[in-house]
């Protein structure tokens, strides 16, 4: 069981993501966007952070650029949620920091297999 | 594992999208009216996104296929390469409309897409610069067996600070076929000199087997650019005859999805109304109870009773502070009904050629979710009836030496136990001549003579009334202002009108703050308890019986400041038994309900108290000139006045 952070503007998407996790055992918290995440994330040690990339506030490349400069954030894997359509996205994310991205849209085992691959 | 049901997010995913469209629809408006906002285009852009990011997911492909081409035009203009210009506006202006009614369908389970939504998709497409192109999957060309490939893998030594760790590639990698490593570790510097964080081996990677690239590369895909990579395959000792299948995901056994409600949103629950309805009437017994009590106490002449009476102010403050926060979660903001008018305003004003800015205020008020509901349509009439009939053309506000752009004012606020809600114009105001004329043509009136301005500004109530020289498409669709009326008196509300000519025609509805509950005057017929609505009532009088004019018909008339009122005797309107009292023993309570006033002839009043109103319907029958019931402190039932139901009743007799 590992400690998940869901980051999106999107109260479906968001959710959708946070049952397909706890389904799997996880225990996730949810954050409405960056901002929100990077003060759900100060000070505690989730295990992954999985965020959308176009959110209002602060949006998923900000917050990585923002996880990256915290001490306890150094090296855990984060994974931005993105479209096929924006592949320069992926790039500017990787710039940031990301660990690495899953490519919406995504169905649950798609999401539960990608989480396993960064879970180990 | 057990499918997670998506169709359970569903809802979600309407609600925000509809949600998303009306952000849009604000943020395209704002830059018609020539904003330079550079966020408005984020917003836009931002919401298009999401609705195709969970259209695609939740397998809306419509939806998902016609946002992404809105949403590629979108793109465009944010990032610079396009500038928005009011074609662009307009189409995407269109596309709201259409994603709405695409995902009315949808949520209807109906194919979504249909000749509208592709002519647009395809107008779409044209402006961002191509056809509607199809996503080409990558074809990646079965290669002919390979005996498999050799990965030269040097991270850079910043990767491990992605997240990304070596050992879990390899075991990827393991899992598509025998790995064989070999870490160099040349790099490698002094424990001192080392930074833990850092990465400093690469490797020499032998991966055995008929794997295709893809299936390699995609294992890489994350780190590409963050260290030196190279893959080369390995010659094929013995080619093979086909290319591979790829492994069927393997089954991880049944794992249940706990149905763990997520509560996906903290800050904004959506609660079935009918559990709301049943938390407020459980709250009007409380009410009842704590009454029932207090008088009680008034009765009781112990040693305990400073204590009983604190005890019971409690009671009272906790029960209206509960009532209060109830009745909260039924409230929303009238901004979700305000939120369609630009739009609206645009579009009419556009079509009519005339200049009209629109002035919201007061769009955080709160006003119950079925009052809100039933309030939309009234205030379309009104805002319709505006622009059309209401402003004058832009030529003649310049000749008149008035501002070309007419104001239209939109305001909610609360005054007293009510919310009123203005829709104000500073057009022509009413033509008098031409309302006497139409009146006079309708068979309303024989003349005109001596009619007051706000008797003239009444007339446009009456049924089938319409002043429009010739029926637009706009406002002429043989809905009149009596249906507003009717409509708005409906909701226990009113509709006043007050014209200056020159200057501007301003509606104003009053509207109960609930409907569940009122503030009501009780009095006694009788001997039975009735409840007059606070909202109706002018002022009580007591009138001697030579202030009475008797009429003919048997209806009687009282002086009240300088107009003759009819007066109503309760008693005699509800079939009361019992003695009939004189005019100079009782009280006139004077009410006023669509824009009449009248006096009803009550024995005596008995104070003023909140009713929480009862359907009679629902326990009883349909009663003409009765709203409901309630019940009273001592189990009794009082019927609560329908004074709009009166007012017509009396307009009835009058015309008969």
């Amino acid at each position: 069981m590992a400690k998940i952070l869901a980051v999106d503007d999107s109260a479906s998407m968001r959710s959708m993501v946070a049952f397909t996790l706890r389904g799997a055992g996880h225990d996730v918290e949810e954050a409405e966007n960056g901002q929100l995440a990077v003060e759900a994330a100060k000070g505690r040690k989730f295990d992954l952070v999985l965020a959308d990339v176009n959110m209002p506030v602060m949006d998923g490349i900000a917050m990585v650029r923002e996880l990256r400069g915290l001490a306890e954030y150094k090296g855990v894997p984060i994974l931005m949620l993105t479209t096929e359509s924006h592949p320069e996205r992926k790039q500017e994310g990787k710039a940031a920091g990301a660990t690495g991205w899953l490519v919406k849209p995504f169905d649950p085992d798609q999401l539960l297999a990608t989480v396993g691959r960064v879970l180990g | 594992m057990a499918k997670v049901d998506l169709a359970q997010f569903h809802r979600a995913f309407f609600d925000e999208s509809n949600e998303g469209l009306a952000a849009m629809e604000a943020a395209l408006l704002a830059l018609d009216a020539g904003s330079d906002d550079g966020e408005l285009i984020h917003t836009i852009f931002r919401a298009a996104h999401s609705i195709k990011g969970g259209a695609a997911t939740f397998g809306f492909a419509d939806v998902a296929a016609f946002t992404h081409v809105a949403e590629s035009l979108l793109e465009e203009v944010r990032s610079g390469r396009r500038a928005i210009d009011a074609a662009a506006v307009e189409l995407l202006l269109r596309s709201v409309d259409v994603v709405r009614v695409m995902l009315e369908r949808s949520a209807a389970g109906i194919a979504a897409a249909d000749a509208e939504s592709e002519a647009l998709r395809s107008a779409l497409a044209a402006m961002v610069g191509g056809a509607v192109v199809a996503t080409v999957g990558p074809a990646s060309a079965a290669v002919a067996g390979v005996a498999g490939w050799d990965v030269t893998f040097r991270p850079f030594d910043y990767l491990l600070k992605t997240g990304n760790e070596p050992l879990r590639m390899f075991r990827e990698l393991t899992a598509l076929g025998r790995l064989e490593t070999l870490a160099n570790l040349d790099a490698l510097p002094s424990l001192v000199a080392m930074d833990a964080e850092s990465a400093y081996t690469s490797w020499q990677l032998t991966l055995h087997g008929d794997i295709p690239r893809a299936k390699v590369d995609a294992v890489f895909d994350w780190v590409d650019g963050d260290c030196e990579l190279a893959v080369t395959e390995r010659k094929s000792a013995s080619p093979a005859v086909s290319s591979t299948t790829p492994a069927a995901a393997t089954p991880n056994g049944p794992r249940a999805v706990r149905e763990v409600a997520a509560n996906p949103d903290a800050q904004s629950i959506r609660v079935g109304t009918e559990k709301i309805d049943l938390l407020i009437n459980m709250v009007g017994e409380l009410v009842i109870t704590q009454s029932m009590l207090s008088q009680f106490a008034d009765g009781v002449d112990a040693a305990g009773l400073e204590q009983f009476r604190a005890g019971l102010a409690m009671l009272a403050r906790n029960t209206r502070e509960l009532q209060e926060s109830v009745m909260g979660i039924r409230m929303l903001p009238i901004s979700h009904v305000f939120n369609r008018f630009p739009r609206l305003v645009r579009d009419l004003s556009q079509k009519l050629d005339k200049k009209v800015s629109l002035d919201l205020r007061g769009e955080t008020t709160e006003l119950d979710k079925s009052v809100l509901e039933k309030i939309g349509d009234p205030l379309v009439h009104l805002v319709r009836n505006a622009i059309d009939h209401g402003f004058e053309s832009t030529a003649r506000r310049r000749e008149a030496g008035k501002n070309e752009t007419g104001t239209l004012r939109l305001e909610a606020f609360h005054r007293g136990g009510s919310i009123v809600v203005e829709v104000a114009d500073d057009g022509a105001g009413l033509n008098r001549e031409a309302i006497i004329g139409k009146a006079i043509e309708r068979g309303l009136l024989s003349s005109g003579d001596g009619l007051s301005d706000d008797d003239v500004a009444e007339l446009i109530f009456a049924p089938g009334f319409s002043t429009a020289a010739a029926t637009t498409d706009l406002s002429g669709r043989g809905v009149g202002m009596d249906v507003v009326r009717r409509n708005v008196n409906d909701l226990g509300g009113s509709v006043a009108i007050r014209s200056v000519t020159g200057k501007g025609t301003t509606f104003t509805i009053t509207l109960p703050l609930t409907l569940a509950i009122i503030d009501g005057l009780t009095a006694s017929v009788a001997g039975e308890t009735y409840i007059v609505p606070l909202v109706s009532i002018i002022e009580s009088v007591q009138i001697q019986a030579d202030g009475v004019k008797s009429v003919a018909g048997g209806g009687e008339l009282f002086r009240f400041r300088d107009a003759w009122l009819p007066i109503v005797r309760i008693a005699d309107a509800f079939g009361c038994a019992g003695s009939r009292r004189g005019i100079g023993e009782g009280i006139v309570i004077v009410v006023e309900g669509e824009g009449a006033r009248l006096g009803l002839f009550v024995d005596e009043l008995i104070g003023q108290q909140q009713a929480v109103v009862k359907s009679l319907e629902a326990n009883y029958r349909r009663v003409s000139g009765i709203s409901g019931a309630t019940i009273l402190a001592d189990g009794a039932v009082a019927l609560i006045v329908d004074i709009a139901g009166l007012v017509r009743q009396q307009s009835r007799r009058k015309a008969a």
